[in-house]
């Protein structure tokens, strides 16, 4: 078995009287694609917040490439090479594709520092070189002078996908990548997806249950806060408690 | 949004701009209207001030209302030099700089941890600490504030000379907007006007927010005590009343006049409403109706600021 490159350890958050989180234990091994699902409201948003800093939680811990990363913030975990796609399309409009890639590539600490007022950016032929190399690797190649906000749908979340992966991470959080998207659209993504797993650790949440099994070496399953089952798709498609929470619906 | 970037024709329009305020001086002299000299430089000194309030607001995106609090704490460390000695404008405005950098660093350093209306109320909270401090302070003057004995020197040439002056401010203002220019579009520049659009998204791309931000609130708490140093010399008082709140708004009323996020907005506002005061002034002493109505109609008529009729932002 792969060492486990993301590991939680008892993740347990309240809301009010809600409990979102109840004793999670999860781990995504080096090079797997794990895939979360569960049923709307089971808390796999919570949970994502947790693993990339957004939230903290009340007890447990997160473990990142072997080192505890509970407490530190978002960007700390960015450096430390874990990076997330959200849900809903999350990059900056006003920007062309290449600008917002290459203010992703500028991001990353091995990039040098960004407290630097005077060398115009544009001049730094590096960071749009690396921008564009991102670019191509998530089909958006020819679209890199257009403005973020012209892009279609599927573009913007392949854009979101470019700039995740100009920060070079060891994992991609994908926040559901097909939310929103047609079926032709869902289909490329899950091509890209495919492709990207080749090369880096996956922990995808997703709704599309087609994309899900097609993709996932491992799936968990999260409802109503507590994680019922992990394994293989067969297995978790099997699974009757599994199959109780959906309802039969799906799966 | 889009990154700043300049017009294709700013360049030009900068150069004649510098050449134009350079002659300004020796016109006035010609024609006999010495007098216009201060005023001018008033407008110059002001629209330092304006500018550095942009760079924390149209560039930061901090809606920061304690910015006066910089500016008169530039006023009272030039005064405090002169007192302590230091006559020279080439060490106490640097350490005026300095000095309100460092306020501007401790004041971002707690308030940089709010948001939104908190973020004003806490910045504006702090203006009026420094306002108590200046007023009950009586070794410096107190209400009355602390006078300048004359104009110090720049490396080692007499400013008491309006004209000399004039040189001092307009030379201060130029590097700052040279400086102001060239950060926009380097590294941080675009660091800090993308956390202005998106803040969770910077710190999901590795981007410890909260330092880019204090950094930019720090340099233009910097350049408003530049501002404040050149103000104090022009009217040889540091006044507590250039701490009040209400200067806290009339920057940002420059600033929104001129141009939010505009290179040149802080200045153009600047000069629009300090000629507006000259000229209505002169009419009414209740000159403030029609400023009211006048900012109404840019709200209304030009809500991006009157450099946005000009510039453009979109690159």
């Amino acid at each position: 078995m792969a060492e486990a490159l993301l590991e939680v350890r008892n993740l347990s958050r309240r809301f009010a009287a809600v409990d979102a989180l109840k004793a999670v234990n999860f781990s995504v091994e080096a090079g797997e694609v794990h895939a979360l699902i569960g049923p709307n409201g089971a808390g796999k948003t919570t949970f994502i917040h947790h693993v990339s800093g957004a939230l903290q939680p009340d007890s447990g811990s997160v473990h990142f490439a072997g080192a505890d990363v509970t407490t530190l913030s978002m960007h700390q975990r960015v450096a430390a090479g874990m990076a997330r796609s959200y849900q809903i399309t999350n990059v900056f409009l006003g920007l062309s594709a290449l600008d917002n890639v290459a203010l992703a590539v500028q991001g990353r600490t091995d990039a040098g520092s960004s407290f630097r007022f005077w060398k115009p950016a544009r001049a730094e032929q590096r960071l749009f070189d690396e921008a564009r190399d991102f670019l191509d690797q998530v089909g958006l190649g020819s679209r890199g002078a257009t403005l973020a906000s012209n892009l279609a749908h599927g573009e913007q979340r392949a854009l979101e996908l470019a700039m995740a992966l100009a920060t070079k991470p060891r994992m991609l959080l994908l926040d559901e990548p097909m939310a929103g998207a047609g079926p032709e659209e869902s289909a490329r993504m899950v091509d890209l997806i495919e492709h990207l797993a080749r090369h880096v650790t996956i922990l995808l949440v997703e709704h599309d249950m087609a994309a899900v099994f097609r993709l996932a070496d491992r799936i968990s399953v999260l409802v109503n806060g507590q994680l019922i089952c992990t394994g293989e798709p067969e297995a978790v498609r099997a699974n009757p408690e599994v199959r109780r929470a959906y309802l039969g619906d799906h799966l | 949004m889009a990154f700043y970037r300049a017009a294709p024709y700013q360049k030009p329009v900068a150069i004649a701009l510098v050449l134009l305020l350079a002659a300004l001086p020796f016109g006035l002299t010609a024609f006999g209207q010495e007098f216009y000299i201060g005023f001018a430089t008033r407008v110059l000194i002001f629209a330092l001030a304006a500018s550095s309030l942009n760079l924390v607001l149209g560039f930061g995106g901090m809606f920061s209302l304690g910015h006066a609090a910089f500016f008169g704490i530039g006023a009272y460390a030039a005064a405090i030099c002169q007192q302590a000695g230091i006559n020279e404008a080439l060490i106490a405005f640097p350490l005026a700089m300095a000095v309100a950098g460092l306020f501007a660093l401790a004041v971002g350093a707690i308030s940089l941890r709010t948001r939104g209306v908190y973020f004003i109320m806490i910045t504006l909270a702090f203006a009026q600490m420094a306002y108590y401090l200046f007023v009950s302070a009586r070794s410096w003057g107190g209400d009355d504030g602390l006078p300048l004995l004359g104009r110090m020197t720049l490396a080692g040439v007499s400013l008491a000379d309006d004209t000399h002056f004039y040189f001092a401010a307009f030379s201060g203002l130029t590097v700052a907007m040279l400086f102001l220019g060239r950060l926009a579009n380097a590294r941080f520049g675009r660091v800090i006007q993308a956390i202005r659009e998106n803040e969770t998204r910077m710190e999901a791309l590795g981007y410890p927010v909260f330092r880019y931000r204090l950094v930019c609130f720090a340099l233009g708490g910097a350049l408003a005590g530049l501002a404040g140093a050149l103000l104090a010399n022009l009217t040889g008082l540091a006044s507590p009343n250039l701490l009040v709140w209400t200067q806290s708004g009339t920057l940002l009323v420059m600033v929104i006049i001129g141009g939010v996020g505009y290179l040149y907005g802080g200045a153009v506002g600047a000069l629009i409403l300090l000629c507006l005061e000259e000229v209505l002034v002169g009419f009414t002493p209740h000159w403030h109706i029609a400023l009211g109505l006048i900012l109404l109609g840019v709200v209304l008529f030009a809500p991006k600021g009157v450099a946005a009729l000009f510039g453009k932002k979109h690159g």
